[in-house]
This record gives C-alpha cells, structure tokens and sequence, in this order.
C-alpha cells in the first residue's frame, strides 16, 4: 500500500525520514511565487476553530498566496472529550449513550455499531425483528443526517435558504424518531440485544406520510440547490478526491464512493436487515465535491426506499434477546462496523470478562477525511476550503470522540 | 429662507431618508427573507415585530464600542465615516420627483457613480485598518470588485444618455413620460434597445452594492465577516447602514433609468401639481420593489467565486458593453 501511496501522491507522506530535513516537506511552504518573478509574501491564517464554516470546531492553518491556497495543515482536537477512555468505565449498556454523543448528527449508526461489537463478543442471537428496526432506525437518521449535510453544504456556498427546507424536512424525521425512540439526537435506542421499544402505534402510518411526500420534497431541494448554475459552477472540479488519495487516506462512505470505488458496509459485510432489502450503492466517477454532492442525493433517495421496504416487510417477533441486567461478556476481542452517513463506523472492542471494556476503539470516517483535506486543499481558492469541507460531509464530534 | 437654511433642510431630509431607509428596509429584509425562508421572521417586538429594528438600533447605539489595541486607530474610526459619507452623497442627485430634488446636477448619473466610488476606499481602510487577516482579504475583495464592476456598471447605462443627450436624471426621467399604444408606458425598459442594458445594469448594480451573489467582501461563509470582522457597536451600524444605502441608491438609480422615474403615466399630470407627495412616493415603491427582488436573490443564490466574478467582469460584462455602445450609437443614429 505504501509504494502506490508514494506513486499517487508523489510524497513520502507515509514514510518518515525521506525528507532532507533541510528542505520542507513537498506541498508545504512553497517559494514565493508571483508574476514575471515579482515575489509576494504569503499569509499564514488561521481558519477556526471559531469559523462560521468549519462545520463545528475543525482548525485549520492555511497558507495562502492572495487567495489561493499554498498548504493547509488539519488541526483537530477541539471537540474532544474522551469518549473512548470514559467507555472504560462504563457498563456495556451505559455505552450507547456516549455514542450518540460521538457522532451527534447520526447517531443511531454509532450506536449500532457498539451494539454489534458487544453482542459479537456476548454471542448472543439477536431476534429478527430488531435487525429491522435497526435498519429502520438507521436509515430514517441517515435521512435527516444528510439533510443537515445538504443544508449546511448550501450555506457554505452562500445561499440561506435550502437549509430552512431541508430543517422542514428534518423536523417530521425527528419527530419520527422521537417517537421510535424517545429523544431527538441523543437516541440511545440501539443497545445490546436488539432495541429499547417496538414501533409504537401509529408511527408506521407517520412514516408513510412522511414518505409521501418525501420524494418531492428531495427533488425540490435538489433543484434548489444542484439545480442552480452558480452552485454547479462552485462545486464542479474542486477538491477531487480520486481513487488513489481515497484509499491512501483510508476514506469511507459517500467520499470514497464519489471517487468510483464500490464499497457500501451494507452491501461488503452485510448486517441488520440490509442483505435482504433492494437498493442501489450509488458510485460517482472524478470524486470532485460535484461528485459526492450527486452521490449523498442519491443516497436520501436510496434510503427514502429502504424505508418504505423495511415498513411493509417489517417482521413480527420480540424486539430484544433476553440480556442479562449486567453485561460481563466473554473475555476477548472483536471488531464490528456499520455504515454511517459518513462512511464506516466501526467499533473495536477489547473485553476482560468484566462489566467493563478493558479498551475501546471508536474508528469515525470523519478523521480520514479530514486528512485528506490537507492534500486536497492546495491550489484552491479560500473560497472553494469551505466549499470541501462541506463536501466531505466531516462530524467534529466523531472526528475529536 | 436664506440659501444656506434650505441646503441645510436638505442634507436633514437625506439623512433622514436613508436612516428612515435603513430601519424599513432592516424590517422589510427580515420579513422578505423570512417569508422565502419557511420561518416568520421577527415576531415579538410589536405588531409581527416592527419594532425589531428600531431595538436593534437602540441596542447598536448603547452597546460597547471595542477598538482592538492591535488596530490603526485613526483609519480604523475614519473607515466607517469613509463608508457612509459618500453613501449618503449619493442621494443628493436622485430624482425623486420633477420638483422635490435635493440638486439638480447635469451630470448627475456620473456623480453618483463616482462617489458611489469612494466607498470601497472605505472598506479598504477598515480592512487594513483591522489588523485582522480576514478584513484585509475582505477589504482586498472589495477593491477589486469595485474596481471590475465600476466600468461595465458606467458603460452599461451609456446607451440610455446617448438617447437622452444628457446625463441628468430628472432629464432622463422626464424622457419616459407619456404611453404608446393607449396603456403601455413609455419607459425605457420597454424599449428592446435598453434589454441588454437593463441586464448589464442590474449585474453591475447588484456587484457595485455588494449583494448576493456578489457579496464578496464580506461572505459570511469564507471570510467570517470580511471587513467587518472587528467592528462593533454603532460603527458596525454605520457600515451596516451605508449597505442598506447602497442597495437602495443602485435600486432608485435603476428605476430612473429604466422604469420612469416618479411618473405612472396612469395618473393625471393635474394630481401631481395637487399633491406633490406623490411623485417621491411612487418614486420610493418602485424603488422597494426593486429592492425586494434583490432580497429575493438573496434568500435563494449562492455566492459565486472571486475569480468567477473577476471573469464576468473584464472578460463579459466589458467586451458586451462597449459592443452594445457601438451598436446602440448606431441605432440612435439611424433611427433619429
């Protein structure tokens, strides 16, 4: 991996020691350069971690020649709050609440991911019923998560007020969700063993309305935004991610797959109910922000689908295996990962028998992204930062845990 | 009264205006964009929140002006007078009715472009002034907008002065009384000729008075707040203000030039003489209307690049508008 890593991104980034420490690592710090070789001095800025557009807390420090960008170096960590080694000190079912928390925009996939790293390690059957509602539950977050990516990406170019509309939408999911698990985004819903509740009544028939006019509504948005010839001329060829710097970088979810690589969690290792749900993985081909534009709007259509699937067909059956109150799972070590709104959510999970994890591993996409960027933003515009940034769709509360 | 009293009524009145400006359209832009928005806008002060604005105003002038130590404090509190100055110049020369008119200047259009110039001077200076490295890219920005879009902005209206024969805006207004076939106004935005001025114009305008999708200067999204990143209190209010001004004066220009000015040719040329008030009162509405679909721009158009809009300006607009001078020039020609 290392060689083609090299050859893709003509730096040693992943070999130590090949730099003449004379010289400033390739891509950072370049000459001054300038007109009929008039020099020019570089600013160095610091964009974040208070920046209306960094999407939370992301810092960065880019160096710019006039507006353009000559290096940008990620710094993360502003979020941080120890999620991982809290998770040492708590019972296993007291653990998807801290998920939730990781990545707070969708954090059903956090939670599912937790619950089947502990049931691998507890070995315990989880009833059918639960794998759907799971899913059901998945989907329906991973609706209003891309919605919030859609808002937002549409602020980052300047527009107000596809964001309102997608908040609209958003609204009846939360709802929705509301009632499936009693909280808006702290859902704590998805424990070991299945889930915490059945459908409660009446919220199939609130599903199915919602759906009805779902699909009008995500056509709507896409004309408002996608639709809009200055928003295309933004985002069209800017910050491209190809197949290479993908896989180098390890990214996952709709980034990797707007660079052309066919890989969905759901359709790799498939678990919950989606091995037996229809649906499509849409790929995009240049990995341009365009590109994964397309490929998250396909995705909401994709998963508009999946639920309408997961409401008829939804099994009938307890909800939960039987779980003991006090969780001592076997000792042991395991990894189990889902595919969030972001990409692969995976959790790896140490146990030493007791009712606490010895160790916990929380692997949030966003971290990979958020390296990318640093080899992406060079040549771009300040313009066009906000604009990737939007576009890779990166969670600071996953990205700093 | 002496000369001098009525120069003085008359710089009140226009301060008046564009304060009075300011709060509607402070109002009106909340309302507007609240109503694209799916949302209600300001609720709470007053009947659907009218008084909003002027809280705000009361709030602006009691909070705590900062001037941060690291800024050059002569430029830093000498930019927001730079702004708002030629700002409020820039209504001396509109043509608010045949006799309510603050001068009367025979080069009235190029005046108020050019002190419409002096602004972005202004935002340079509160950019460099800032110490901060968002400001100065703001302020950066702005000079080189301003510096783009003055020019197909002037070339743009040419047209209109050639047929005109002069650059006086009341002139210009009084040449688009009357109707033809029996309803329509002879204004000159009904005039084929003037299209692709009427577009060039609102382009420019649209740039010239920093609105979306052209508010490059101080894109919230890119740049924090771009020249205003340091200013608070009532010189972020004067800076605010001369925005709002702005827009308003490009608006009141176009309505001159294309949309006839004070006149409705419906209405009897008798009820003018009766009732004054009329002609600056049509004059004001058409102008907001104008103003309301530049805030219908703004609730719905991203922005565009900086370099994007740079090659607009000299590649597009420029080349178009001296084509369409030429081409014009011709047609007058001919036609008279």
């Amino acid at each position: 991996m290392t060689d083609t890593c090299e050859e893709t991104l003509g730096v040693g980034l992943l070999c130590e020691g090949q730099h003449d420490p004379g010289t400033p690592p390739a891509g950072l710090r370049r000459a001054p350069s300038g007109v009929d070789g008039l020099t020019t001095e570089h600013l160095i800025i610091n964009m974040g971690p208070q920046h209306p557009s960094t999407h939370g807390v992301l810092r960065m420090l880019i160096e710019v020649d006039g507006e353009e960008i000559v290096a940008a170096e990620v710094s993360v960590g502003y979020l941080h709050r120890g999620i991982e080694k809290l998770a040492e000190h708590r019972r296993y079912d007291a653990i998807g609440t801290l998920m939730d928390r990781g990545d707070y925009v969708s954090g059903m996939m956090g939670e599912h991911a937790f619950a089947m790293a502990a049931e691998k390690l507890m070995e315990v059957e989880v009833p059918r019923k639960a794998h759907w509602l799971r899913s059901l539950a998945s989907e329906l977050n991973r609706l209003a998560s891309h919605l919030v990516w859609y808002g937002t990406f549409g602020l980052d170019t300047g527009g107000m007020g596809q964001f309102l509309y997608a908040m609209r939408d958003r609204e009846a999911l939360l709802d929705i969700l509301e009632a499936l698990s009693g909280q808006r985004m702290m859902f704590n819903y998805i424990r070991p063993g299945g889930v915490v509740a059945d459908l409660p009544l009446g919220l199939e028939e609130k599903i199915r309305t919602f759906l009805s006019t779902f699909d009008m509504y995500l056509e709507e948005h896409d004309q408002l935004l996608g639709g809009n010839e200055i928003f295309q001329s933004r985002v069209k060829g800017i910050g491209v991610i190809d197949r290479g710097i993908a896989q180098c970088f390890g990214l996952t979810g709709a980034n990797l797959r707007a660079a052309g690589v066919d890989f969905d969690v759901r359709k790799a290792r498939p678990y919950a109910a989606y091995q037996e749900l229809d649906f499509e993985v849409p790929l995009g081909t240049k990995g341009d922000a365009w590109d994964r534009y397309m490929v998250r709007m396909e995705e909401m259509r994709q998963s508009a689908r999946m639920i309408a699937q997961l409401i008829d067909g939804m099994p009938e059956g307890p909800h939960t295996a039987k779980v003991p109150r006090v969780i001592r799972p076997n000792a042991g070590e395991v990894y189990a990962s889902v595919e969030s709104s972001r990409g692969e959510t995976g959790i790896h999970l140490v146990s030493d028998g007791t009712e606490h994890p010895y160790r916990m591993h929380y692997r949030g996409p966003s971290l990979y992204a958020a390296q990318a960027l640093e080899e992406i933003l060079p040549g771009h515009l300040i313009a066009d930062v906000v604009m990737i940034i939007g576009s890779t769709d990166i969670m600071l509360g996953e990205l700093d845990r | 009264m002496s000369p001098i009293a009525v120069g003085a009524l008359k710089v009140f009145a226009a301060i008046g205006l564009m304060l009075g400006n300011g709060v509607v359209l402070i109002y009106m832009l909340r309302k507007v964009l609240g109503r694209l928005h799916l949302r209600h806008g300001p609720m709470e002060m007053g009947p659907a929140g009218m008084f909003q604005t002027l809280m705000d105003v009361v709030k602006l002038l009691t909070k705590e002006d900062i001037t941060p130590r690291a800024v050059d404090k002569w430029l830093f509190r000498l930019a927001p007078l730079m702004v708002f100055v030629p700002s409020l110049m820039a209504y001396a020369a509109l043509p608010y009715s045949d006799s309510w008119r603050i001068t009367s200047l025979d080069s009235g259009l190029l005046y108020t472009f050019a002190v419409l110039s002096l602004v972005p001077i202004g935002i340079l200076m509160a950019g460099w002034a800032s110490a901060n490295k968002w400001s100065l890219l703001g302020g950066m920005r702005a000079a080189a907008q301003q510096i783009a879009y003055e020019v197909p902005l002037l070339l743009s209206v040419l047209p209109i002065v050639m047929l005109v024969g002069s650059a006086n805006l009341g002139t210009i207004v009084e040449a688009q009384q009357g109707t033809f076939l029996a309803v329509l106004p002879r204004w000159f935005i009904m005039n084929p000729l003037f299209w692709p001025t009427f577009v060039l114009y609102v382009i420019a305008s649209l740039v010239e008075s920093n609105q979306t999708p052209f508010d490059m200067s101080e894109g919230e999204s890119e740049i924090v707040a771009g020249f205003a990143t340091e200013y608070s209190a009532m010189k972020f209010g004067l800076l605010f203000l001369s925005e709002f001004s702005n827009g308003f004066i490009v608006s009141a220009l176009g309505v001159a030039l294309f949309f006839g000015g004070w006149s409705l040719p419906w209405i009897p040329a008798s009820w003018y003489a009766a009732a004054p008030i009329i002609g600056p009162a049509i004059f004001i509405i058409k102008t907001y209307i104008g103003i309301f679909f530049m805030m219908w721009i703004r609730g719905t158009f991203p922005r565009v690049r900086i370099d994007q809009m740079m090659q607009l300006g000299w590649m597009r607009l420029i080349p178009i508008s001296l084509a369409w001078i030429v081409f014009s020039g011709i047609v007058i020609k001919v036609w008279s």
